[in-house]
């Protein structure tokens, strides 16, 4: 394929801009004197967003900042799914396919997902847009069936719902994030049965 | 003190001790892969579940303190089910490819397969590949055979003390790599195959090159330091196949490091297999008869005080006694056993041994390093230091070049002008000195071997009186030598005779024409250009600097070539066991002594080792109590001088090429390279 | 039925602000400082006599473990690690607290810390939560502002921290030793125990790890009385428990009930009853995926409860029902949950890390049929050596929906395999 994504090559240099070195610093100082090493995952994540993804010249600046041995932020760093080892594209869309949401048809949304960006589980579109990944159990499962996408939340999908979400993405737009059947959180459809005094609308 | 019973039996056992340690002490073997009593408990394995009355389920006895009426079970059909268990998921994934590995005959998987595995299997899907990984020039990695016991992550980390290798990702796509695969940078490295209980990690080197049950096994001692680590060597024929740490908890406890274990290529390489003569300008080959001749001839009719003799590092005590008898029946007071001009003080013991003995190590509370690298100069010196430091409550100090050691020190300056005012107690470290239980001082040759090296001796034994390293019951005083040769050579008083020269007097009288004749007894370390015209005699094992600067060589034996006594820098007699023979026309050096006396009509008086050992035995009896440490009575020594401003510098620059048989090792060669190119683990640590 | 009136989790939905001044209008932050006047060893009696088991899943009695830690300190300081790593597929109850009510935990913490002697509370929450860490951070911060936490925490001079700490993706973190690893920086490789956490925890001092739930309830069970929260459902399983209801059903939802209520009522009433109706029902695992599956036989009369649950060979681990109707395909339902058991393995002991994937390679030639049937029960053998003999309980929850199926569905294994030697002969 001529048009496939060629991902960005590996930063030769990683350092946190000013701002995210502040926030880095914050967060080291949540742990007690001398246990620096604790704020290894937000550091991470912190460089992840910054970069994209975590290139090694990112996994070596984190060691440094928090004197910790490489392999130690490598090993922290391969074994937590939410870092990106590799680098993805704009938007990373996270498909829950596991038991609650399959009985609720995560295949179709599955389907839908891999037929509107024309990629498989693993792929990024062709202009850089999009990475579809099969992820576990998201922990939404009365919203099943549900995807992410970057930091929000996507539940109670439809084949059409998935694909009007997509293609709003792809307009550069970011629909809002929740249930998408109408419902406001993880009530029953229609209205609890319960909590009647603080569940009115408000 | 709690009491439990296992199996029936009843034990008592200190408290912390765990059930699978309490099982060993009652003679029950518990199989185990991950467990390994020198490294942090990991438990991961699960082969050494035990059962444990009232516990819901099987316990890793590895990982089990023992407390007070546990009963445990060892030997019920549920723990065989357990462990049963347990050695068929080990195997579903691995390859079982033991004819092709060299772990094969030699594997604790194999072993307990034999005992704990089904004789067919019921795992019908794919099995696992897992990509081999690249660790340097020594370690071969096949990581499809890899159980995941994690001992080389725990090894590196906690004795190397070289956080470079983990095991990444998860599940069963879990993996043990380095940091992007760079060479470990430690100088213990091979005891990472050692410890890998399948052949997941081997020998590089050693790759297809035996198998354990062809090799000739003989136990010795190394000599590519001073630490004298215990090694069995391995060989096939006449030729070295290997080499591997031997078990002394006083010494090397089960360690080795690199260069003792493989730099044995170069018992290959570069050998010096004949006698030769320079004629013409140029060493031609020669027979035994003619090269004895051509010295006779040499030293006809010369006065012995234009004679002289430096002994080399590797050399072992009978050979030095012997060279010793020689020179003194040519009537040769130049004698030296110190080719590197380190100012060891002659006759007081306590001035140049590791009084405080390596086990010594962990009962010290405070340390000062002088003018060492014990990274590099005794790995595994270092490794104890280390291993006293992990158990917290050790400070260390450093006066001297700043080094990548594997613990935290502080660096208290550069060279003898701060260990002059540590003596003096206006260093802020010296309190911690005077006030620790233990404290210990350790001097290295970078110290001595210089022009003030005396008046470095004796500052430094001035610190020890006045820090009072010196107590009742501990001698915190330490030299730690390079040369496996050294304190044999010290004790038997190779050493400068009535108003005779040392190696620096003789290199000076050479260059003035003065000196007659010089034999080398494996010295190669010298500046062979200071020689001038000196008639030289070089008797050792490889074409190193000594044999190209010779007028006549002599063809010696290496270490695994002879039976000898080395004294290790604790003053520790060991035994040397030939394992091979010196290749071609090449002798056990203190017979070529011996046959070379009789040419020239002064016969030595001793036809055979056992003869030899008994006037060796007579002369210092101590030699003859093997494996044992002398305490030395303090006394004085050193020489109250002038201390030069001038920093110190390193006795051991290139840890891989220290020897002969070093510089002659290809793998030696690789592994010099590659750390000069500053591969990983150079840095400090902490 | 529960009653609003004695439901804890009033904005369970959200329909109300999250902030600190709604919560304090649905009763939080009330009187915080007299419930602490009345002393640590009052509040953990309390909670004991409440009945309140763990609500994570292996429903340890909770008092008891605040209970364990040290009353005086050695010089190690103590701390509270609440667990809000929810992954346990089917369950997503303390997301709805976190988002919604996170006031409750922030309180809860409070007492909770304070009763244990903790200096501090770290809130580990999945880091996929990411809006939920947001707001419970906003909530945290507007604890600190009003200073009910913080310096002299309600004005009881008991000074007490609270920090989030977000999570990077690992199931296994939900498990406390792992937990702690992974606050401590590592891997989330569950730790041996002994020792135990309330004897060395998170950076080797006194540490007790509760689910967000446990310690959420913590304030309104001291506020309302042990006996209050004692007296819904059956003893030794009391009080009120948040249910998710997912899977086959008309209307899945959160909702929170008495404890014991029966299954059928529960799905009934909250969740518009099973998809196609009762009798359309084939099976529901109870309690989150690591709980063996029971069949519509038994769901017909059972309680949602520990022990009613335990009685059927199963669990009620997080009260997370997953419900399936008729069409399901049972055998591909249980090897998905294999598949996540596989993923999530953390790698660090043998029968797990191998196990899993054996019993997933397994479970997948099984839904095809593709198998021996003798195989069937060497799976079953299989599940037993993986089970009780891991560091942690992952092994054990991979094993158990396994034997779950095998127990209640072999007939269709056995019927699947028979399909698929028939097909391949024609």
């Amino acid at each position: 394929m001529t048009d496939a994504w060629q991902p960005p090559a590996a930063p030769a240099q990683f350092a946190f801009s000013a701002e995210n070195e502040a926030r880095a610093r914050t967060i080291i100082a949540r742990y007690p004197q001398g246990r620096q090493h604790s704020a290894v995952m937000p550091l991470l994540d912190l460089a992840q967003r910054q970069q994209g993804w975590l290139p090694p010249a990112a996994i070596e600046h984190v060691a440094r900042f928090l004197e910790m041995p490489r392999i130690r932020v490598q090993e922290v760093a391969s074994f937590y799914t939410m870092y990106r080892l590799r680098p993805v594209g704009r938007h990373l869309v996270q498909v829950c396919t596991t038991t609650p949401c399959w009985l609720r048809d995560s295949d179709a949304v599955v389907a839908a997902c891999k037929n509107k960006l024309g990629v498989e589980f693993g792929g990024t579109t062709a202009d850089g847009k999009f990475t579809l990944l099969e992820v576990e159990c998201l922990g939404a499962c009365v919203n099943a069936p549900m995807l992410q996408i970057d930091d929000d939340y996507y539940e109670d999908l439809t084949p059409e719902a998935t694909e009007r979400i997509l293609d709003a993405f792809a307009r550069g737009e970011k629909p809002a994030p929740g249930p998408q059947g109408g419902r406001r959180s993880s009530e029953p459809t229609g209205g609890p049965t319960t909590l009647a005094q603080f569940t009115k609308d408000g | 003190m709690p009491t439990l019973t296992i199996d029936g039996r009843e034990i008592t056992v200190e408290p912390g001790t765990t059930v699978l340690q309490a099982c060993e002490l009652l003679g029950i073997e518990v199989p185990r892969f991950c467990y390994h009593d020198r490294l942090s408990i990991a438990g991961n394995c699960r082969m050494c579940l035990v059962e444990q009355e009232r516990a819901p389920k099987p316990i890793a006895s590895c990982a089990m303190p023992c407390a007070d009426k546990m009963v445990i079970r060892t030997n019920t059909a549920g723990v065989r089910k357990a462990r049963n268990g347990v050695m068929e998921f080990l195997l579903i994934n691995h390859p079982l490819d033991c004819p092709i590995c060299d772990q094969g005959g030699e594997c604790d998987l194999q072993d307990q397969a034999m005992a704990y595995g089904f004789d067919r299997g019921r795992f019908h899907e794919n099995k696992r590949a897992v990509k081999d990984k690249q660790m340097g020039p020594l370690i071969k990695t096949i990581m499809t055979r890899c159980i995941h016991c994690t001992r080389c992550v725990r090894f590196a980390t906690e004795i190397a003390g070289v956080e470079e290798l983990g095991a990444t990702g998860r599940g069963e796509h879990m993996e043990i790599t380095t940091y992007l695969e760079q060479a470990i940078g430690s100088e213990l490295s091979g005891n990472l195959a050692d410890i890998c209980p399948v052949g997941a990690l081997t020998h590089k080197p050693h790759a297809f090159a035996a198998r354990p049950w062809e090799l000739r096994k003989t136990e010795s001692v190394d000599v590519h330091d001073a630490v004298g680590s215990n090694i069995r060597i391995d060989a096939r024929g006449r030729e070295v196949m290997r080499i591997l740490p031997r078990l002394n908890e006083d010494i090397n406890e089960e360690w080795l490091s690199d260069k003792s274990r493989y730099a044995v290529d170069g018992l290959k390489r570069q050998r010096l297999d004949r006698p030769f003569v320079r004629e013409g300008g140029k060493l031609r080959p020669a027979e035994w008869s003619e090269a004895f001749q051509a010295i006779a001839a040499r030293l006809k009719g010369q006065d012995g005080r234009r004679l002289g003799a430096i002994a080399g590092d590797l050399v072992e005590a009978e050979s030095l006694l012997a060279l010793k008898d020689l020179m003194a029946a040519l009537g040769s007071p130049h004698l030296d056993c110190r080719q590197d001009g380190a100012k060891l003080p002659g006759g007081v013991r306590a001035g140049y041994l590791f009084n405080s003995t390596i086990a010594g190590i962990e009962a010290a509370d405070a340390l000062v390093i002088v003018a060492s690298n014990p990274r590099r100069e005794a790995a595994l010196i270092n490794a104890r230091i280390r291993k006293r430091w992990l158990r917290g409550g050790l400070r260390v100090g450093l006066i001297g070049q700043r080094a990548g050691l594997t613990y935290k020190y502080e660096h208290l300056g550069a060279g003898p002008q701060t260990l002059k005012e540590l003596a003096d107690g206006r260093h802020s470290f010296f309190e911690v000195l005077r006030g620790a239980k233990r404290p210990m001082l350790i001097l290295g040759m970078a110290g001595l071997a210089r022009p003030d090296g005396a008046a470095v001796l004796a500052e430094a034994r001035r610190l020890a009186e006045t820090a009072g390293l010196i107590r009742e019951g501990w001698n915190g005083f330490n030299v730690l030598h390079t040369a496996a040769g050294r304190v044999a050579g010290m004790d038997l008083g190779f050493l400068p005779g009535e108003s005779g020269l040392d190696t620096e007097g003789m290199l000076a009288a050479a260059e003035r024409g003065e000196l007659a004749a010089l034999w080398l007894l494996g010295a190669d370390e010298l500046p062979m250009r200071r020689l001038g015209t000196a008639f030289v005699v070089y008797q050792g094992h490889h074409g190193d600097a000594g044999a190209h600067r010779a007028d006549v060589v002599l063809p010696g034996a290496a270490y695994a070539e002879k039976d000898g006594l080395w004294l290790n820098t604790e003053g520790r007699p060991q035994l040397g066991r030939r394992a091979s023979f010196p290749p071609g026309d090449a002798r056990e050096d203190w017979t070529i002594l011996r046959a070379f006396s009789e040419v020239i009509d002064k016969r030595l008086p001793y036809d055979t080792l056992a003869d030899l050992r008994r006037r060796l035995f007579q002369l210092a009896p101590h030699f003859a109590r093997l494996d044992a440490v002398e305490p030395a009575p303090w006394g004085e020594f050193g020489r109250a001088d002038r201390l030069d401003a001038a920093p110190f510098g390193v006795a051991v620059s290139d840890f891989h090429l220290t020897n002969p048989i070093a510089r002659a090792s290809g793998i030696m060669a690789e592994c010099s390279r590659l750390a000069a190119g500053g591969a990983a683990g150079t840095g400090t640590h902490g | 039925m529960l009653l609003d009136q004695d439901r804890i989790f009033t904005n369970l939905y959200g329909y109300q602000h999250w902030g600190l001044a709604a919560a304090r209008k649905r009763g939080d932050w009330d009187g915080t400082k007299a419930i602490m006047d009345k002393g640590q060893d009052w509040i953990v009696e309390e909670v004991k006599k409440s009945g309140l088991r763990g609500r994570g899943g292996a429903g340890f009695p909770t008092g008891l473990k605040w209970s364990f830690m040290p009353k005086q300190s050695d010089g190690r300081p103590s701390y509270l690690v609440v667990n809000a790593d929810e992954g346990e597929p089917g369950t997503c109850k303390d997301r709805d607290m976190l988002r919604h009510d996170p006031h409750k935990l922030v309180e809860g913490c409070l007492l909770a810390g304070y009763a244990m002697r903790a200096v501090a509370a770290y809130i580990y929450i999945r880091g996929e939560f990411h809006n939920e860490a947001d707001i419970l951070e906003a909530a945290i911060a507007e604890a600190y502002e009003a200073g009910l936490i913080g310096k002299n925490a309600c004005g009881s001079g008991y000074d007490f921290d609270v920090f989030v700490h977000r999570g990077a993706g690992a199931y296994i973190c939900g498990e406390e030793m792992a937990l702690i690893e992974s606050l401590e920086g590592k891997k989330g490789q569950p730790r041996l125990k002994p020792p135990f956490p309330a004897n060395q925890g998170v950076w080797g001092c006194p540490t007790t790890v509760n689910n967000v739930e446990s310690i959420a309830v913590a304030p309104t069970i001291l506020r309302r009385g042990a006996s209050w929260f004692a007296g819904f459902g059956r003893p030794n399983n009391t009080g009120t428990k948040v249910f998710c209801i997912s899977g086959h059903v008309n209307k899945p939802c959160n909702v929170e009930e008495a404890m014991s209520i029966p299954m059928r009522e529960l799905i009934d009433k909250h969740a518009g009853g099973v998809r196609g109706g009762w009798d359309n029902l084939l099976a529901v695992i109870p309690g989150g995926a690591s709980v063996p599956v029971i069949p519509k036989s038994i769901c017909d009369s059972v309680l949602m409860d520990f022990d009613a649950l335990r009685e059927v060979k199963s669990g009620l681990g997080t009260a997370a029902v997953m419900v399936m109707d008729k069409s399901t395909d049972i055998v591909k339902a249980i090897a998905r949950l294999s598949k996540f058991y596989m993923h999530e393995s953390c790698g660090q002991c043998t029968p797990c890390r191998e196990g899993t994937g054996w019993m997933w390679r397994v479970m997948e030639r099984l839904v095809k049929g593709r198998a021996e049937v003798s195989e069937i029960d060497m799976l079953l053998d299989v599940t037993y050596q993986v089970e009780g003999h891991t560091i942690c309980a992952l092994g054990d929850a991979a094993a158990w929906p396994i034997q779950g199926l095998i127990r209640h569905f072999r007939p269709e294994l056995e019927r699947r395999i028979l399909d698929y030697r028939r097909a391949k002969a024609a």
